[in-house]
């Protein structure tokens, strides 16, 4: 018995905490779907870290094979 | 006898000329004379996606020197590509924007708005992308 009650004395304890959590959460529900062009930003991110990391690359490439260039 | 006096400093200057070229590009293999002589009048020039093309009429020499050079260029970008964990059309556009960067006055080379320009002194027009 006695463990049962100091059971339920902690969920009782956390009660507070859980509806404060629950109606914060209640709040957020206000936010927007995010749309596409977010997706398009990403992909030319990437694609731009590469090239700057090439340009020494190919800069050494001339140097290498200058009879194609 | 003017004739042999006057010969004798050009050659001796030839020579040295030739010396003077040799050293400075020891092992390495310069440009075809004809792809040389091509990229000097603007007959062909550099584009943005890392390609030599043809500027003004295409001629069957035309095609042939520039489909030359691309099929090395090509060979070569996807080698070095894979050594970098990059694309193909990643390298190549990189390529092209260092390539255009380094062609000098006179030479043409593709603006951003695909048209053809000729290199003055001033920087080039690059892709907004080039690094």
């Amino acid at each position: 018995m006695q463990e049962r009650s100091f059971e339920t004395t902690r969920i009782m304890a956390r009660l507070p905490l859980l509806m404060a959590g629950m109606l914060a959460l209640g709040g957020c529900i206000t936010v927007n779907a995010p749309e596409e062009p977010i997706v398009i930003e990403l992909n030319i991110n990437i694609r731009q870290e590469v090239i700057y990391r090439l340009a020494s690359d190919v800069r050494e490439n001339i140097d290498e094979n200058p009879d194609i260039f | 006898m003017k004739q042999m006096d006057f010969r004798k400093p050009a050659l001796a200057l030839l020579a040295a000329a030739t010396g003077l070229a040799v050293l400075a590009t020891p092992a390495l293999a310069a440009r075809d004379p004809e792809y040389a002589a091509a990229r000097k009048s603007g007959q062909v020039g550099e584009k943005m996606d890392g390609y030599l093309g043809i500027v003004g009429a295409e001629t069957a020499d035309l095609r042939r020197v520039v489909s030359k050079i691309n099929i090395l260029r090509r060979d070569n970008y996807t080698t070095r590509a894979q050594a970098q964990g990059a694309t193909l059309e990643e390298y190549a556009f990189t390529q092209g924007c260092i390539l255009i960067l380094r062609t000098v006055p006179g030479e043409k080379y593709q603006a951003p708005n695909g048209s053809w320009l000729t290199r003055t002194s001033a920087p080039p027009q690059r892709h907004v992308q080039c690094p």
